[in-house]
């Protein structure tokens, strides 16, 4: 019975959710990647076993260690009542049995259960699959979400999180798709996809379309525990992976200072810097020392960079935006794609070139595009145009900015910026 | 004070639940115990393994499960104090498997030395 009366018993966090993941990884090199769901069924009944006598009785010492093992008997038993050894002698049956039995019991160690969980990781990854499947995947089975929270954090319903997870399953079983690490060339490919994936999920969380939640920051801890596990296997431990798990150090870092008590937007260059979080910011140093360790340059590294930048400043006036260009210039190189124009223009702006870094927004291949179907595109042409004094197209950007984006929290910063236009009296004039 | 049995039925093992709603409805079943335990309410309770076996009939005749449909199945029991069944059936509302379809049946348990 619980001992103190007082305090009901607790467990750790999401145990159940990262026990999950445990469970199905492992379940699933023993079942085979197409009986995904006999696994989950296991699972399952594992944990509601555990629910059942918990409650009745006590949480168990090492609850991890207790889930595992009754997972572990589970398999067992199908696989006793599925073996027919009726064809064989005693003796050779006897043997088979016993193989099979120590191999299970093999994979629920914890070394191989890392390993099954990295394979799972890489599944769920294949390069196959769309993105958003693979993403849906992930938070199904690594990550041990259900539908309704997948449809949450990614903001959509579950039944378009139940066609992705359909569809995702179908193409592993019709293309036979096996639960393994790939090695030699094909590593590389299927790494960058794994940190595709988990750089998604993080941003997911960092920029929630969510109206009312700014920052998913169950999705951003998902993303670094996940990139954590890799860096602690000998396959994932590569400079790509420290630099992807500085990175997200680095932003996780300013969280809580990112969104005021009122759950408004405190930018940038409001935040107060001693809010940020240091022990994060540290990891973030560490992590990025540990990404140089060879001669690969990922734009992982690059974005960190900037990110550290950013942290390393005492103030936003002090930011070194010369630093900070280079590395966008760097960036822009590696990954010539809009969003990375979009902010390295701020940053020109930063440095006083201020008509140069409109024109590096407008002249964005297909930016008529983005700008009316991405809000962040519309801001920040609308904040420079502001900045510029150029009230007419400040107006125009910003109202459809507002227009364009479902959080409550970006929709009252920009009303804020429109209104002080509107009080300024003229729109037209400065 | 008199004894009663909450039984407890569905609930927590129909449907699908997340892993994270799990480990919800079992931290509110600590919750629940706890305040029981608190003010002397609780008095014991036990969980009961799925399936089972019913005996039946003059010949005895052994059927697999206790019952016909496994939503029916019995989770566990509850033995509680209170001064009366209408008592009884308030606490009984606090149980966390009723939001998920479970069930709890109330009864009195006989004291013979009352009769």
């Amino acid at each position: 019975m619980p001992s103190s009366p007082s305090s009901p018993q607790q467990i750790v966090d999401h145990l159940f959710r990262h026990e999950s993941g445990k469970m199905i990884a492992v379940l699933t090199r023993i079942f085979g990647m197409h009986n995904l769901s006999l696994a989950e069924d296991v699972m399952q009944e594992a944990f509601l076993k555990a629910v059942q006598t918990w409650a009745f009785d006590k949480v168990p010492d090492n609850p991890s260690a207790w889930l595992m093992t009754v997972a572990r008997n589970k398999a067992l038993d199908i696989i006793r009542r599925q073996q027919h050894f009726q064809h064989l002698s005693g003796e050779l049956a006897y043997h088979l049995q016993h193989t099979t039995e120590s191999t299970v019991r093999q994979l629920f160690l914890d070394t191989e259960i890392t390993d099954s969980q990295l394979r799972m990781i890489f599944a769920c990854c294949h390069p196959a699959l769309k993105e958003e499947d693979q993403i849906a995947l992930t938070l199904k089975t690594v990550s041990g979400f259900g539908t309704a929270e997948i449809a949450r954090a990614l903001v959509t319903n579950e039944a378009v999180v139940q066609k992705r997870l359909y569809r995702a399953r179908q193409f592993i079983k019709d293309h036979d798709i096996q639960l393994e690490i790939p090695s030699g060339q094909a590593l590389v490919p299927r790494l960058e996809t794994v940190y595709t994936v988990l750089y998604l999920l993080f941003n997911e969380g960092y920029n929630s379309l969510k109206a009312d939640e700014l920052i998913r920051e169950d999705l951003c801890m998902e993303a670094m525990r996940l990139c954590l596990l890799l860096t602690e296997h000998k396959v994932g431990k590569q400079p790509g992976t420290f630099a992807l798990l500085s990175l997200m150090c680095f932003q996780a870092s300013r969280f809580d200072s990112r969104v005021d008590e009122n759950n408004a937007i405190v930018l940038l260059q409001h935040q107060d810097r001693n809010t940020w979080n240091r022990d994060l910011i540290n990891l973030g140093y560490r992590y990025l020392g540990q990404s140089s360790q060879g001669d690969l340059l990922t734009v992982y590294h690059i974005e960190s960079a900037i990110a550290a930048e950013h942290c390393l400043a005492p103030s936003f006036e002090q930011t070194n935006w010369r630093r900070m260009l280079q590395l966008y210039d760097l960036l822009l190189e590696e990954k010539p794609m809009p969003v990375v124009c979009l902010n390295r223009a701020i940053v020109l702006s930063q440095l006083g070139h201020k008509d140069e870094a409109i024109n590096e927004i407008i002249t964005i291949p297909d930016i008529e595009k983005l700008l009316s179907s991405h809000y962040i595109y519309s801001a920040v042409l609308g904040d420079l145009y502001l900045q510029n004094g150029d009230m007419a197209n400040a107006c125009k950007y910003l109202t459809q900015a507002r227009q364009l984006t479902a959080s409550h929290a970006e929709q009252q910063l920009i009303r804020e910026k429109l209104q002080r236009i509107t009080s300024n009296g003229n729109p037209q004039a400065n | 004070m008199k004894d009663f049995m909450f039984i407890f039925s569905n609930g927590s093992s129909s449907g699908q639940l997340s892993p994270e709603q799990m480990q919800d409805n079992m931290q509110q079943w600590f919750a629940w115990i706890e305040k029981l335990k608190a003010n002397n309410t609780y008095v014991s309770g036990e969980a009961l393994l799925p399936g089972g076996k019913t005996v039946k009939g003059p010949k005895g005749v052994v059927t697999d499960g206790p019952f016909a449909e496994s939503k029916e199945l019995v989770g566990g029991y509850f033995i509680i104090r209170a001064a009366s069944i209408e008592e009884a059936t308030e606490i009984a509302k606090d149980c966390p498997d009723l939001p998920l379809n479970g069930n709890v049946e109330v009864r009195e348990v006989m004291k013979f030395d009352n009769m």
